[in-house]
């Protein structure tokens, strides 16, 4: 793997977003990932997000573990700081990490074999937690970087390159997101850029944990006939339950004429969410019902996508622990260290 | 008969669990505040309730705090460790026992003074409730020990008070039980007896306390802002320490949010992940844990050495290996400690010895960890972490600034040419920072746990990859020089004796007792890892060098021998590793023993 910089140069009528920023100040490196593969995609749709929300580049952290997924964070937003840790362990840094300080956004990105098996604890502890984040996992239900093992999201019966079939029950991190705290929850495909910006663009402005589960084929070692996660079996057994937008505080929500019945959430930062029912039977605010709805429709062999559940007044990590607005890596001396005189009432009780 | 003052072991064995533990610190405290020196160990089970535990009480006019080896009082409450308990007693002391019911004839030692308190019979009439019968009878024996030793009333008495301050309803009650004891003792007992205590000035300003109550207010003090851990024995108390003192100190006054974040995680992993995570994102972190910990947290601690990352771990050591004895202490950690991760990683490590010692490291670490950036693993133990010592008190500076060590902001990036954040600007091996978020074009970089360049790229380049790795060596010889230094002791003397952390609370007393026997040794204390010149020094003066410690394959000599490539021989293995904490009767022997053996001179040899 090289390290390779883009040229800053781009097209002169690119737009511009609020900031006077084109989508080329949020790319990262060159990816080294193999041609076709799922996770460009999704680092493409994060560049694209965050350039229409308008947010400031280098005003995020990116976190990710081990694993080709986990390599992306070096392929979208140049300007922000990163930090590519230990295998299965994002979220513990993370967490660490959005204690410190409550102002920046927080993207962690993740695999399956870094969030489903070795890291399969910290992915639960961090849902609890709620910590204020966006994180992906990118979903290709094989081990890339050591060349093609199933992972513990590949579905039962589906087959290695070689034929064979996976034994064992799939872990899906979507059910288990929306059982253990997360409060918001999607799933996506890689492939479905139209679905997965809004998404992403929803997740982002979220505050708590978003969790976005996208089914991103791997290219070399999960793409044929038989695997579960290829490009041609996501499409054909896809359901789109709710489609989401993101709708900017001053933006005028105008008609439209997406398909589904439409749903208005606001958000607590003023914003809206825009949601597109595209089955009548599913209430994304309804956690249980919706569960139900995810396993029946995985019992028949169906990858439910969209926005799966949302509260956007759930409180996350900081508001849970009544921590100061400031963030705490800005606080010095005079709110840190209690001096000397509250140390000689302490040394008093101890005598 | 002739009176002894101030110089007696005494030891409670109680049952897990039964209340006695707040009667058994009523007792060590009472003695304090009449001015005498006394060490507490608590020998206690991995259990909640029911096993039996011991505490006990060393109390020494000459500020001996070290453990000694023979019980003078036996305060045997526990039916089922009587007969080991009546054993222990040394001979020509005394066995304090319930006389409810007899002692049975083979329980009976010639030379050991039985003294009987019929404590549940005097409590029968007393208390109807038998729960609150079986709590008072802590307190009546506590009573009775007041009249046998001459223990100032008024200062029991004060203390029962202040306990149950907001429980009046209790403080008559234990008053009375109290005093039951007290003048059984009078009436009966031929109180007081010839081992006494009298009120002392060997105190003077110090305080009762132990060593994790100090790691957690020093982290408060030294500015953690974030607190990550997982429940170990013996070092939960640090992180809720932290907790309880951080709920008071560091709430905004204004909106009454906290100026600290402490968590407690799913594992060890994730604790020192967090501490990391924060650390990285600018705000001081630390966790705490015991051997189990270290083992599981060496991947993260790898990473932060080798991506360099501060982060602050206090390892609380008990006996190990594995789950080993979790109640008891040990210095085992060592080895595990200072080169913890696959790879060539190195830890800098740091040693307290006292409380004050746990308070003042734990602010330094988070300074070291900042400038250094890089893991700070501070070595205490059960001995002193759980167990309540004599110290100086804490002292603060309020004109001391943190040092955040080489962190650039937004103006500073801005005056830089160019940013690389491992470059070795100004020799000592150490790079500059930025934090998240500082600046909207400069200085943003990629952290890894795979080899990168001086501008943080990932590069498999042999040379820059060893270039890398002598920086890290560069960075180790500058670590040298920042950590405290040794506290050396000498008279030029040709035999040396090192020791470290909780070893050195024996080791006044041992040095004294081996003087007398004409062995007179220049002491070095070892407080931190990298070793300083001072410690190599102090090694080369020396033609033997006794390396005292608690484990059985001598792993701060092991450090020695090879950071230092002083010759073995000259390093003299002294090793404790049973779970109690190291006694002078121990060391003392071992030094003799050599000496016997191998024929070394005694002064008084010389000298006639």
């Amino acid at each position: 793997m090289t390290f390779v910089v883009k040229p800053r140069t781009h097209h002169p009528r690119l737009p511009l977003n609020d900031l006077g920023l084109t989508r080329r100040d949020y790319e990262g490196s060159v990816s080294t990932l193999c041609a076709g593969c799922g996770h460009d995609s999704v680092s493409a749709a994060i560049v694209q997000a965050c350039a229409e929300l308008s947010l400031p580049p280098h005003r995020f952290a990116k976190v990710s573990g081990i694993g080709c997924s986990s390599k992306t964070p070096s392929y979208f937003l140049n300007k922000s700081h990163g930090f590519n840790s230990v295998h299965g362990r994002m979220p513990s840094v993370m967490t660490g990490a959005n204690l410190a300080n409550r102002d920046l956004h927080f993207i962690g990105v993740s695999g399956d074999g870094d969030s489903a098996s070795i890291g399969m604890g910290q992915f639960a502890h961090i849902m609890r937690r709620r910590i204020n984040m966006l994180y992906i996992v990118d979903n290709n239900g094989t081990y890339g970087l050591t060349k093609g093992q199933f992972s513990a999201t590949n579905d039962k019966g589906s087959t290695s390159k070689k034929g064979a079939p996976n034994l064992y029950e799939p872990i899906d991190l979507v059910t288990m997101a929306m059982q253990i705290g997360a409060s918001f929850v999607a799933r996506s495909f890689s492939g479905d850029k139209q679905q997965l910006v809004p998404l992403i663009k929803a997740g982002l402005k979220h505050k708590g944990m978003a969790f976005i589960d996208v089914v991103s084929p791997c290219v070399a070692f999960n793409n044929h006939q038989g695997s579960t996660k290829s490009y041609e079996h996501i499409r054909q057994h896809t359901k789109n339950v709710v489609d989401a937008d993101y709708i900017p505080v001053h933006q005028e929500i105008t008609a439209d004429y997406r398909p589904g019945t439409r749903e208005d959430v606001n958000m607590p930062d003023g914003t809206t969410l825009k949601l597109y029912k595209l089955d009548e039977n599913y209430d994304v605010h309804d956690r249980v019902g919706a569960l139900n709805y995810i396993q029946r429709r995985q019992e028949s062999g169906e990858v439910v996508t969209g926005l799966l559940y949302v509260d956007p007044e759930a409180a996350d990590c900081h508001e849970i622990m009544d921590t100061v607005q400031r963030p705490l890596n800005e606080l010095n001396e005079p709110e840190l260290c209690p001096g000397q005189d509250k140390l000689d009432l302490i040394n008093d009780s101890f005598r | 008969m002739s009176v002894s003052y101030n110089d007696f072991v005494i030891r409670f064995a109680n049952v897990n669990g039964s209340g006695s533990a707040s009667a058994n610190g009523m007792f060590a405290k009472a003695l304090f505040r009449m001015g005498i020196p006394v060490a507490t160990r608590n020998i206690f089970p991995s259990n909640i309730q029911g096993l039996p535990t011991w505490f006990e009480v060393r109390v020494s006019e000459k500020g001996y705090l070290g453990r000694r080896e023979g019980v003078d009082i036996m305060v045997a409450m526990n039916a089922e460790t009587f007969v080991e308990d009546v054993a222990s007693v040394s001979p020509g002391g005394y066995l304090v026992y319930d006389s409810s019911k007899p002692l049975a004839k083979h329980l009976q030692r010639d030379d050991v003074i039985e003294i009987g308190i019929p404590i549940a019979t005097m409590l029968l009439p007393e208390y109807s409730d038998p729960k609150q019968r079986s709590l008072f009878k802590n307190i009546t024996y506590l009573g009775a020990l007041a009249g046998l030793l001459n223990i100032d009333f008024d200062v029991i008495t004060g203390m029962v008070a202040t306990q149950y301050k907001g429980k009046d309803q209790l403080i008559a009650p234990n008053i009375r039980a109290l005093e039951l004891g007290r003048q059984f003792a009078f009436d009966y007992l031929q109180a007081p007896l010839p081992l006494q205590v009298r009120a002392s000035d060997q105190v003077g300003d110090r305080i009762m306390v132990d060593g994790n109550m100090a790691a957690g207010l020093g982290s408060i003090y030294g500015g953690a802002s974030v607190c990550a851990w997982y429940p170990i024995t013996p070092s939960t108390s640090v992180a809720e320490a932290f907790e309880t003192h951080a709920n008071r100190l560091r709430i905004d006054p204004e909106t009454g949010q906290k100026n600290f974040a402490i968590i407690q995680a799913e594992d060890e992993l994730a604790a020192i992940g967090i501490v990391i995570g924060a650390a990285w994102n600018g705000a001081r972190s630390f966790t705490a844990t015991s051997g189990p910990g270290i083992s599981l947290m060496s991947e993260f601690l790898g990473l932060a050495y080798f991506a360099e990352i501060p982060a602050v771990l206090w390892d609380i050591q008990r006996a190990g290996p594995s789950t080993g004895m979790p109640t008891r202490t040990q210095q085992s950690d060592i080895v595990a400690s200072a080169f913890a991760s696959h790879g060539d990683s190195k830890h800098v490590l740091l040693f307290p010895s006292t409380p004050k010692e746990c308070f003042d490291f734990a602010a330094q670490a988070l300074d070291l960890a900042d400038r250094l950036q890089t893991p700070i693993i501070v070595l205490s133990d059960l001995e002193l972490g759980m167990n309540d010592n004599l110290s100086e008190p804490f002292e603060w500076d309020d004109s001391r600034r943190y040092d955040r060590g080489k962190v650039l902001n937004a103006q500073e990036l801005d005056e830089v040419e160019v940013f690389g954040r491992y470059l070795d600007v100004d020799g000592d091996g150490i790079g500059y920072r930025t934090y998240p978020g500082t600046h909207p074009e400069k200085g943003a970089f990629f952290t890894r746990g795979t080899s990168r360049d001086e501008f943080a790229a990932y590069t498999e380049s042999p040379e820059v990859y060893e270039k890398n790795m002598i920086r890290l060596l560069k960075k180790w010889h500058t670590a040298a020089e920042l950590v405290p230094a040794a506290e050396i002791a000498t008279s030029a003397q040709r035999v040396g004796v090192i020791y470290f952390g909780t070893t050195a609370l024996p080791m006044p007393e041992a040095m004294d007792q081996l003087r007398d026997e004409g062995i007179e040794l220049d002491a070095c204390r070892i407080r931190a890892f990298p070793f300083g010149a001072e410690v190599a020094e102090f090694i080369e003066n020396h033609e033997i060098v006794f390396v005292v410690e608690q484990n059985r394959d001598a792993q701060m000599r092991m450090l020695l021998i090879n950071e230092l490539e002083c010759n073995p021989k000259q390093m003299i293995a002294i090793n404790y590793y049973a779970g109690l904490s190291i006694s002078a009767n121990f060391i003392v022997s071992s030094i003799t023993d050599y000496y016997q053996a191998n024929k070394l001179a005694r002064l008084t040899e010389v000298q006639s």
